[in-house]
């Protein structure tokens, strides 16, 4: 028996979230006595396969000529590799969403997402999982044999382990339901999903033209820019930029909230991040309720002054 | 074209979560049940399928009596009926067998779910539906056009968009950008009138077995106080950022 991982890639590079569920993977499989088994679906280099072996998959089984948004060929190809494995690792990425649930109504196994922690038992599979849009944590138990866990994003973190992998390619005979027509990724930007320190802005900011300062804050830290909902709504920001309870949950280890107020709905979205950073002109703003460190003051005056402070000891 | 949406019956967006009996259930009381707002967004989505092109609306959920007010409201924003499975849902599996029986023996072109619901957040329903169903699922979707018989969507990728074509009969999972917030209908009172009179069908679950169960629920952990900073004094901020918390 194995733990089997979906171990995504974009453009043929793996990504920290990717490494994360490897790791995770190989810490179940220790509980259960178990080797880690990779699954990559599309053209991935051998080079970047090894990779997964620093991470604890000892054996990659590489699926080239198969689109990962083919939800149907990609849970079928899953479907054909679990039949020795006990339990099958996401991250928490749109594809993976998209592939778990399915596989496990094929494979009639339990799923549990959201996942925070190895499992705590084995016999019955329990884990700890974000419910209630963070604002609660559920103890949930598995039971079927094989279990389907997809992860929290940025909740488990990396163990290397320096270890090494066999990569096997395999073929698949799996029909298209699907056409993908092609992809429209922003170039040069960082992802929210994977940025580890999110800059983030609301109404206070009075305006689309004031967030150059927001921009140079995020550029200087290596951060993703985001919005909250009311900005997204009028259009000063782009929607994928909107985070809270309808539009992306972020997780990042450094969130700094710049004229957001913090209502629930914004920080349901945003609860999961390690440390939160606001800057608010109202001392009464319930963002500071949530937050670890703030700054009331007007953001027109803070922020200038903090890019200042950061470029002091970046140099 | 027959169209269906799958509704779930969830607490406010701004409700305070609590749980009663020991942390094991999920209390109701003084909470206010929405439509879940990404099955909104695929209700509107619906409406306007249908304004343009014809067809029919039919909303479906999984639940007791108590969910019915959410079940009208969806009636009063445009669907054509309702449909009630009589059960409390217990997992994502359980509630995804019952509304696939209901497809099977009642067909659909387009069967719509949200992304995830707000409340158990699992993520699952819209997938299993169409695993049990053998027809595509295109999850995160916040794009789609129908041309005959296939559709034209886009859904989201981690930093970005993919752009698919699919044949009907489909299952989505929608969230916003399948239409905008500002699309999104405020029920009229002719359409509250009408929704009182629209079919709300109570069928009969077929009981299937949930394949896991929620055994404890917890409320994370109060965050310590907010250490204020002075303003001005940006650069202690930036120290502690450093220093106490090394996250920059």
């Amino acid at each position: 028996m194995s733990v089997l991982v979906y171990t995504e890639n974009w453009k043929g590079s793996f990504r920290k979230s990717t490494f994360e569920a490897v790791s995770y993977a190989k810490e179940t499989a220790k509980l259960l006595g178990m080797d880690v088994v990779a699954l990559s679906i599309g053209d991935v280099s051998d080079d970047e396969l090894n990779k997964l072996g620093n991470y604890g998959a000892s054996k990659v089984l590489s699926a080239s000529g198969i689109a990962k948004g083919d939800s149907q060929a990609t849970s079928n190809l899953f479907a054909e590799h679990a039949t020795n494995v006990k339990v099958i690792v996401f991250a928490s990425t749109y594809t993976s969403k998209m592939i778990a649930p399915r596989l496990a109504a094929k494979l009639k196994a339990g799923i549990l997402s959201n996942v925070v922690d190895i499992p705590f038992s084995t016999t019955p599979l329990t884990v700890s999982r974000k419910s209630f849009s963070g604002k609660a944590i559920e103890k949930a138990i598995v039971n079927t044999e094989k279990t389907i866990i997809s992860l929290a994003p940025n909740a488990f973190g990396l163990i290397e382990c320096g270890g090494d992998c066999n990569i096997e390619q395999i073929s698949t005979s799996q029909t298209r339901s699907v056409t993908i027509e092609g992809e429209e990724i922003a170039t040069g930007k960082i992802s929210l999903a994977e940025a580890e320190i999110i800059v983030s802005a609301g109404r206070g900011l009075k305006g689309p033209e004031n967030w150059g300062m927001v921009e140079e804050l995020a550029d200087l830290l290596g951060a993703a820019t985001a919005c909250s909902k009311p900005v997204s709504d009028i259009g000063w920001r782009p929607h994928g930029e909107h985070v809270g309870q309808t539009g992306k949950a972020v997780a990042p280890n450094l969130y700094v909230a710049i004229g957001i107020s913090g209502a629930i709905q914004h920080l349901a979205g945003v609860n999961s991040s390690k440390v939160m950073v606001a800057v608010n002109s109202d001392a009464e703003a319930p963002f500071f309720k949530a937050a670890d460190y703030g700054i009331v003051g007007d953001a027109f005056d803070v922020i200038p002054r903090l890019i200042d402070e950061i470029k002091k000891v970046k140099n | 074209m027959n169209i269906v949406v799958c509704i779930s019956s969830v607490p406010d967006t701004t409700s305070k979560i609590n749980f009663s009996e020991n942390g094991t259930t999920f209390d109701s009381s003084g909470i206010q049940f929405i439509i879940n707002p990404y099955d909104e967004f695929g209700l509107t989505k619906a409406m306007i399928l249908k304004e343009n092109s014809g067809g029919n609306v039919t909303v479906i959920t999984v639940g007791d009596a108590t969910v019915e007010p959410v079940m009208r409201k969806a009636l009063a924003i445009g669907a054509d009926q309702a449909v009630r499975i009589n059960r409390n849902p217990k997992d994502s599996y359980s509630t995804a067998t019952e509304i696939a029986k209901y497809l099977s023996e009642n067909p659909a072109d387009l069967i719509i779910t949200g992304r995830e619901s707000i409340d158990y957040n699992g993520g699952a329903v819209g997938g299993m539906i169409a695993e049990i169903l053998n027809v595509p699922f295109v999850n995160a979707c916040n794009g789609l056009e129908i041309e005959g018989t296939t559709a034209k969507l886009s859904r989201e990728i981690d930093g970005g968009k993919e752009n698919l074509s699919v044949s009907l009969p489909l299952v989505i999972g929608g969230q916003k950008g399948l239409v905008e917030e500002s699309n999104l209908r405020i029920p009229n009172m002719r359409g509250i009138m009408q929704a009182r009179t629209k079919p709300l069908q109570v069928i009969d679950p077929s009981n299937t077995d949930s394949l896991t169960t929620s055994e404890q629920f917890e409320k994370p952990a109060e965050k310590s106080v907010c250490k204020l900073v002075e303003a001005g004094n940006e650069a202690e901020l930036v120290r502690l950022l450093q220093e106490e918390a090394k996250v920059i």
